[in-house]
């Protein structure tokens, strides 16, 4: 007998199972229109790869992964692409995202299914394969698996541990698909320890479902490596990942760090399941089970294709007519849907019908009485009473310190405290404050530095061009100078022709003069001088001219 | 006695030659207070406190030039922080200098754009991309929302657009802080 161990707190809320457990595994509607979100992961969202119009066969990849942590996306039915848009999704806020809407053609087609032999290929090939068969942590976080299953150095995850506690009240999917798939189940475990290398796995299933336990052993019993099926007390949250890894090994993950540090990974039965179909099958990820129960006449669980509108699903379990809302997920960690008319997308686990009567309004919070009733059940041993001052005073910085982001918002401090404070909305508030603020502060910083660079390089383009400008400057100076000097030359030479030419008149003499009497000759050279004259005035005129 | 004396004026030429040094090696350039209120400031370069850009308004606030309250994208909260950091009284924002909005990106009627390039050198941190007499676009991701292209644009093509609720960034209510048995 494995020695157990404990985490702190927890709490026995009434568990409300039996209403869905045990009736079978019953599969989904195959409805007129499915809605695909591109971005059912954690991580970049796949890319759509089909348009409008296209025909696509069951299993064909219609988003693409992107990036290094991302999944795809499948048509889960063979049909004809309608659109690619916006449509509502099923988050608590109720906003929309990128989506591809399918018409199915109702004759279930199958693309051609490509298996692999994980054992002879290279762990890097396998890892490929599960994120092109969209195969992400179906337990609720839907992290892409092929990151998780990177082995890294050997030996660095000595532990595999699949998690089928399934802790939270109503939910019993996981419950299912361990009495009736344990084999598949198995197997994916193998393949997951073939990639992982890990000398250990435990099964961890929490003893209020024994059918499941006897399933899971007997398909362990029957596996080539040994895998011990560990039942563990019923205490919510057994089903976190770090709680159930501290039940089973002891061992806690360092804050805010993760179960790889400590030589654990922990993986959800239903990935297990997917692992297998993926790589054994070559399916990608087409469906997944999905607890209705609640407020309504017939409780199951549904094997429902992903992008099921939920209104398609809900009517088959039969909701009661004073059903005033759905939840999805469980009651504790679970959040409240704005509306229906969302699709079913990998991380629904459970959807519950609401009534006034089934699920009471919460009463009106009354003050802190500090009777720290919160810290004794907080299963990660955090102060919520101190956080929750903290949060409220907007004094985030001081809920970082009091390690704010190792809460797992599991609930449990709200559902013991007495004053029926809202304990976890006011973490999740503050961590989306914080989470806000950094972005801001990001954003801030680039603005910071672009604006900066931006200075500089005015600072630098104006240089540049003072200098060029006194570089032209300075060239259009030294033309002028020599400018200056042609025209002085030209002036001179003209003078000089002028001179030329005036002492050339001056030795002509008029050959009709000579053997004149005194008399005449004198009157001629008077006549003579006043010509004289008047041509020297006419040269400086024209000068003159010149010179203007 | 002489030799104390000596030892004293040796430790005191000593320790003087060390501070000497480490004033001239450790010189602050900058006044490290304009980088902490810098670092408040949001950075948005819009200028609508009366200076041209958020550092030269960190610079005035230091030298006791400029007060609080006069960055609106700041909001209430930059005027506590800033309020904080000096230990000042915090005052609500100087109406003179705008309300906050909420925050914004400038979008470019690319049918409209006649590719004068006045929205691009008015941009502060260059996040508008475009040659002359060619279609200009905003860098959504790098747009800090001031406003300062949309005055010079002469087609009048560019407009503020709030930026919406994402699914990637949206956040939860914070819960209802009233107490008691009823509303």
């Amino acid at each position: 007998m494995r020695p157990l161990f404990r985490f702190n707190g927890g709490i026995h809320p009434p568990q409300h199972k039996s209403e869905s457990a045990g009736q079978g595994i019953v599969p989904g509607p195959l409805p007129k229109r499915l809605v695909l979100p591109l971005h059912q992961h954690i991580g970049a969202p796949a890319k759509a790869i089909v348009k409008p119009g296209d025909r696509v066969l069951k299993g064909q990849m219609i988003g693409q992964p992107q990036g290094p942590i991302s999944a795809a996306v499948h048509a889960p039915t063979s049909g004809t692409i309608h659109a690619v848009g916006l449509h509502a999704l099923p988050h608590p806020s109720g906003l929309q995202d990128l989506c591809i809407e399918l018409w199915p053609d109702q004759e279930d087609r199958w693309i051609d299914r490509q298996p692999i032999e994980y054992r002879e290929k290279d762990p890097t090939r396998v890892l490929d394969h599960l994120r092109s068969a969209g195969v992400v942590g179906l337990g609720g976080a839907v992290f892409p698996s092929a990151v998780k299953l990177n082995p890294g150095p050997p030996g660095r995850v000595p532990t595999l541990i699949i998690n089928g506690a399934e802790c939270e009240p109503w939910i019993t999917c996981d419950d299912a698909l361990m009495r009736e798939r344990s084999g598949e189940i198995v197997e994916g475990i193998l393949i997951m320890r073939h990639l992982l290398d890990a000398q250990e796995i435990l099964i961890g299933i929490e003893d209020n479902k024994p059918e499941a336990a006897a399933a899971m052993r007997r398909a362990a019993a029957a596996s080539p490596f040994p895998m011990e099926v560990v039942v563990v007390p019923t205490v919510y949250p057994t089903g976190g990942a770090k709680q159930l890894t501290q039940i089973l090994t002891g061992k806690e993950a360092p804050s805010s760090g993760r179960s790889s540090d400590i030589g654990v990974a922990c993986f959800n039965v239903a990935t297990a399941y997917t692992v297998h179909r993926a790589v054994n099958h070559g399916e990608p990820v087409l469906s997944r089970v999905v607890t209705v129960t609640g407020n309504v006449r017939q409780a199951r669980n549904f094997d429902a294709l992903i992008g099921t509108l939920l209104p398609d699903l809900v009517a088959l379990a039969q909701p009661k007519d004073d059903t005033d809302g759905f939840i999805m997920g469980g009651p504790l960690m679970g959040h409240r849907l704005p509306a229906l008319d969302v699709p079913v997308v990998k991380a629904m686990n459970c959807l519950i019908a609401t009534s006034p009567a089934l699920f009471k309004p919460a009463p009106r919070p009354m003050p802190c009485i500090r009777c720290g009733r919160c810290a004794a059940a907080c299963p990660v041993k955090l102060q919520p009473q101190d956080l929750h001052w903290f949060a409220k005073a907007s004094n985030f910085g001081k809920a970082q310190e009091y390690a704010l982001f190792d809460c797992i918002e599991c609930g449990c401090c709200s559902y013991v405290c007495p004053s029926h404070i809202p304990l976890v909305q006011y973490f999740r508030h503050a961590k989306g404050e914080i989470w806000a603020r950094e972005r801001e502060k990001k954003a801030a910083d680039t603005a910071r530095e672009r604006h900066t660079f931006r200075e500089d390089r005015l600072e630098r383009e104006k240089k540049e061009r003072a200098e060029r400008l006194a570089q032209k400057a300075a060239a259009a100076t030294a033309q002028a100078a020599g400018d200056g000097a042609a025209a002085q030359s030209k002036e001179d030479a003209l003078r000089a022709a002028i001179e030329r030419a005036k002492a050339k008149k001056a030795e002509i003499v008029p050959r009709n003069t000579e053997n004149l009497p005194p008399s005449t000759l004198s009157e001629i050279e008077k006549i003579e001088a006043r010509r004289a004259q008047l041509r020297e005035a006419a040269a400086t005129k024209s000068l003159d001219q010149k010179e203007d | 006695m002489l030799a104390a004396l000596w030892v004293m004026a040796g430790l005191a030429v000593v320790l003087g030659a060390v501070l000497g040094f480490a004033a001239v090696r450790f010189h602050v350039e900058d006044n490290p207070l304009v980088e902490k209120i810098d670092a408040i400031l949001p950075q948005t370069q819009c200028g609508q406190c009366g200076f041209p850009g958020c550092r030269p308004y960190a610079e005035a606030i230091a030298s006791g030039a400029a007060d609080i309250n006069q960055c609106p994208p700041g909001g209430e909260p930059g005027i506590r922080k800033l309020a904080e950091l000096l230990g000042k009284e915090f005052k609500p924002l100087n109406a003179e200098h705008g309300a906050p909005k909420p925050k914004s990106v400038a979008l470019i009627d690319e049918q409209v754009c006649i590719g004068c390039t006045l929205c691009a050198q008015a941009c502060p941190v260059d996040a508008i991309v475009g040659a002359a007499k060619q279609m200009h676009t905003v860098i959504v991701s790098e747009c800090t929302g001031c406003e300062l292209c949309v005055a010079p644009c002469p087609v009048d093509c560019i407009h503020m657009v709030p930026i919406g609720e994402e699914i990637g960034t949206w956040k939860w209510d914070p819960p209802d802080y009233s107490y008691g048995p009823t509303a």
